[in-house]
């Protein structure tokens, strides 16, 4: 450091860069901090790395990602792919992965239905009803999950009927629905459709997979979808002009059968019924019992949780709203669907991503009904068969966390478009 | 007025006559409350069928319940005997109440321990839950309560846990001695403690400088990723050799040139004291002292602990560290570096973006391979840390949301008033935001609770995990399930439902503004 003892003193103090200016000056202090977290970091990686390579050394492994490819060796089964023991540990993780996907969307749906339905009924007049719904989300809210889908598992596989109850002469347990549903211990059986005229069938080589014949249907239901919106929209456009609201319902009607029957008539759908043959049913739709349990128990506590969340987004529509709705002589059920339920959808839709979110974390609990989604496949089976613990956690941690990105990013955006437009 | 003669003018009033039986009593309310309109009516008559239903099949079935057999098929002999079709075998929970409690481990002449602990811990949170009705110096029973609980769950000798309270002791004593001291002996100490810092962390980086050289020595082999892996290590490891003896250097003569304020001296002072205390100091004098006058409960391990108690220490323990570490990243995820801001975003959206089972994953098979080798961490341990992480990123969330609520005003004011960063968040921001937050700290904790059942799926023996093995595949009660799993709902039921009315009646109570 330099003195200026001959220098002119001037009423401002020199501004030289100090050592302690490091410390002392709010405008290079925070440089200070940041380099030290670095620097702190660094360290913190350089321990973690360090024992990771000794360790990994230690027990001879290295890390590779060469396990995926090789053959998996065990069955799943529940395979929305085409899936065998020969597969390699990659689809097996794949096939677990949809298997997630798909108990997460069921259980996502149903949740949202119970969880409306129950948080509506919640603010009803009706006493006892109101009573039987904050029972029902007292109870389910404060009891864990792991519970409830061990509960509903245990009841799918020892209080239900076995396969062969179904059989002989006097069977101690039928079929329901006119005969075309099982609930059995093995699972619920139910009638899967089939198509006789499938598109990728020849006259006498048949179709190895209805993939093209469903998307014929999806087709044909956009379809639908498009034009449903066009009438609408002209419906609107008339009622804007003449003040007359058309009726549409037959024609709405209309759109959404005529397309789809034809396209259905045309690849000849069939209902293929489960039939008992031999120790089990055969034929039909399966949806096992660890499905069911996980769907259900995750569906109804997750349901507890919507219901509210629904119940606070009503209660957040100032009394005023619903007045006023009344005093243009709206009726009760116009007020809720044009005038509440709008207002109170804003409230609801943040907490309702975070609780899909949940349902989509939480359905990893399938390891403990043996569901196979990607917890139980990549992070179960084939941890244990290939001892490859760190690789399969991470690619599992990454699963999830793009799963959560990216339902939130599509639920961000439907908020967005729901949000109060304010100058 | 007029003088007409009236021919009956009534002098008192009539009594006001009884509403109409329809508008009174029991029959207004039931048909403004079940029977306003066919709907209603309707979901009046729905209600009361599915409640009879549920009735007519679960009253016979708790009424005959057995509570005196030995195992299940002894309940429905029992059942069978007295001509009852349906019935509950209560006699799991009694045959079966320790492992339920305490799991199967736990050795059976020390369950009052836990017991006892669990009776403390509620006269322990007492006064920092209901801070208005208990007295302010009963918190120096919470304070204590950790090393009481810790010692009576764990067993092995009492003079651990009191040498380590003696060491906290000791360091709060220096803490307090080396602020007040003058400041030319500060001066002096600010220089010792400086030096002695400044060569461990030089020391310390230059270890991990050599560490990272290991490293990307080790990792290139794998192809064009192993080879960035490997330059980045290297690239580390160069920046830590070139600054591991300026910044030991620096931060020594931070810590002298702060002298005067005294901040740094007496934290890296106590720090320092702490140290050494824990790291060299506790086993022998513990161990002599216990040689002398042994105090001694029968040491039990981690992996003896399980059923219910299993998942109460989870929580609680979990759920007390989660909240500061929750703080501190909330504090970070706020803050206006962008190198802390960031770690802080990553690890919470890291954290909040994965389930909790891939989390205990890691710490059953992955956190062993980031310890150093030949380091023994138990189970518990590595599945506190995980937890507790998860839930920090939760409680971090709520914080932030809390923080956020407050005014700029009140940052703006705490700075106006000279305030430096840790007193105006200490004294204006936190008070603020932690009330705000309550609702949603208690439902993070809540959760939290009722997740510690999923330790079970990592073969730990909580209350769950207890069911489903040594309980339903024991031959005795071989798949026994509504029974016990309706016990487990209704212990946690019970826990749950009273913190979130207490939390319910918390809010109340800090309710400050006027509504």
């Amino acid at each position: 450091m330099t003195t200026l003892a001959d220098a002119p003193v001037s009423n401002t103090p020199k501004e030289s860069f100090r050592l302690a200016m490091l410390l002392n000056d709010t405008r290079y202090r925070s440089l200070t901090f940041q380099f030290i977290a670095l620097v702190a970091i660094i360290a913190f990686m350089a321990f973690v790395g360090g024992n990771l390579v000794r360790n990994l050394a230690e027990a001879g492994l290295n890390i590779s990602y060469a396990f995926l490819g090789e053959p998996a060796g065990y069955d799943i089964n529940q395979r929305p792919i085409e899936y065998d023991s020969q597969s390699s540990h990659g689809r097996a993780a794949v096939v677990g992965l949809l298997n997630t996907l798909i108990v997460a969307f069921l259980a996502c749906m149903t949740a949202t239905v119970i969880g409306v339905v129950a948080g509506v009924l919640r603010l009803s007049n009706n006493w006892l009803v109101s009573k039987v719904m904050s029972f029902y989300v007292e109870i389910f809210r404060n009891v864990p999950v792991l519970i409830w889908i061990l509960i509903i598992f245990s009841i799918m596989i020892n209080a239900l009927p076995g396969p062969r109850d179904f059989r002989g002469d006097n069977p101690t347990a039928s079929m329901s629905f006119f005969d075309t549903v099982a609930f059995t211990n093995r699972g619920v059986f139910g009638p899967a459709p089939q198509f006789t005229n499938s598109f990728g069938a020849t006259a006498d080589v048949p179709a190895t997979s209805t993939g093209l014949d469903w998307l014929i249907v999806i087709a044909a239901l956009m379809l639908s979808f498009f034009v449903a919106r066009a009438i609408r929209a002209w419906a609107t456009k008339t009622q804007e002009a003449t003040g007359v609201r058309p009726a549409t319902w037959h024609m709405l009607l209309a759109t959404w059968v005529i397309p789809v029957g034809i396209v259905l008539t045309f690849l000849g759908l069939t209902w293929e019924i489960p039939a008992l043959r031999g120790f089990n049913f055969q034929g039909g739709m399966q949806i096992r019992g660890s499905l069911i349990a996980l769907w259900f128990a995750l569906a109804i506590y997750t349901g507890a949780f919507i219901a509210e969340n629904v119940r606070a987004g009503i209660m957040a529509v100032s009394k005023g709203q619903t007045e006023a709705a009344g005093a243009l002589g709206l009726r009760p059920n116009l007020i809720m669907s044009l005038v509440v339920l709008p207002q109170a959808l804003r409230v609801i839709i943040p907490p309702l991503i975070s609780q899909y979110l949940n349902i989509t974390k939480n359905s990893s609990l399938a390891i403990a009904v043996g569901y196979m989604d990607v917890t139980g496949t990549l992070g179960g089976i084939t941890l244990l068969q290939t001892g490859r613990a760190i690789e399969t956690i991470l690619l599992l941690m990454l699963f999830y966390l793009t799963i959560s990105l990216l339902i939130s990013a599509v639920m961000n955006v439907f908020n967005n478009s729901m949000k109060l437009k304010e100058r | 007025m007029s003088d007409t003669e009236l021919a009956f003018v009534r002098s008192e009033e009539i009594p006001p006559a009884p509403p109409p039986a329809s508008e009174a009593g029991a029959v207004k309310w039931m048909r403004e409350n079940l029977f306003a309109g066919w709907f209603n009516t309707l979901l009046t008559i729905l209600a009361i069928y599915i409640i009879g239903r549920f009735v007519v099949f679960a009253f016979p079935w708790f009424w005959n319940g057995v509570w005196d057999a030995g195992s299940i098929k002894e309940c429905r002999d029992i059942l069978s005997a007295a001509g009852k079709t349906t019935g509950a075998c209560f006699a799991v929970l009694v045959d079966r109440w320790d492992h339920l409690l305490f799991g199967f481990k736990y050795p059976a002449e020390g369950y009052w321990r836990p017991t006892l602990a669990f009776i403390m811990l509620i006269f322990a949170a007492a006064p920092a839950l209901f801070a208005q009705y208990v007295p302010r110096k009963f918190l120096i029973f919470t304070g204590l309560y950790p090393f009481i609980a810790f010692w009576l769950v764990w067993g092995g000798s009492l003079w651990v846990p009191l040498c380590i309270l003696a060491a906290i002791l000791a360091t709060a004593y220096i803490f307090r001695v080396v602020e007040n001291l003058d400041v030319g002996a500060r001066g002096v100490l600010a220089g010792i403690v400086g030096a002695a810092a400044g060569l461990g962390l030089a020391f310390l980086l230059f270890q991990g400088a050599t560490e990272l050289w290991f490293i990307s020595n080790s990792v290139g082999a794998g192809g064009a990723l192993g080879t960035l892996a490997s330059l980045l290590f290297k690239a580390a490891s160069i920046f830590m050799f070139v600054f591991f003896i300026p910044m030991g250097i620096f931060v020594g003569y931070a810590i002298y040139n702060d002298a005067e304020d005294g901040g740094l001296v007496t934290v890296v002072t106590a720090l320092f004291a702490i140290y050494v205390m824990l790291a060299y100091l506790l086993s022998p004098v513990s161990g002599a002292l216990n040689a002398i006058i042994p105090i001694e409960l029968q040491a039990v391990p981690s992996r003896d602990m399980g059923g219910y108690m299993l998942c109460l220490i989870l929580g609680t323990v979990c759920v007390s560290l989660s909240i500061p570490l929750g703080i501190v990243l909330a504090l970070g995820r706020q803050s206006n570096m962008p190198l802390i801001k960031g770690v802080c975003v990553v690890f919470i959206e890291f954290v909040r973006g994965v389930p909790l089972i891939t989390l205990l994953f890691v710490a059953n098979v992955m956190l062993a391979y980031f310890m150093p080798p030949q380091s023994n961490f138990d189970l518990i341990l590595r599945v506190i840390i995980m937890i507790t992480m998860f839930s920090a990123a939760y409680i971090a969330e709520v914080i932030r949301g809390g923080l956020a609520a407050l005014p700029k005003g009140q940052y703006e004011a705490a700075d106006s008033l000279g305030l430096n960063y840790t007193q105006s968040i200490r004294l204006i921001i936190l008070p603020q935001a932690l009330k705000i937050s309550i609702p949603g700290i208690v439902n993070v904790a809540v959760g939290l609770f009722k997740d510690t059942t999923l330790v079970s799926v990592i073969s730990m023996f909580d209350i769950v995990g207890m069911i489903r093995g040594p309980i339903q595949q024991s031959t005795d009660w071989i798949s026994i399930y509504w029974e016990v799993y309706l016990f487990a709902a209704m212990v946690f039921f019970v826990v749950c439902y009273s913190i979130s009315q207490y939390s319910q009646w918390l809010e109340r109570q800090l309710a400050t503004d006027h509504k």
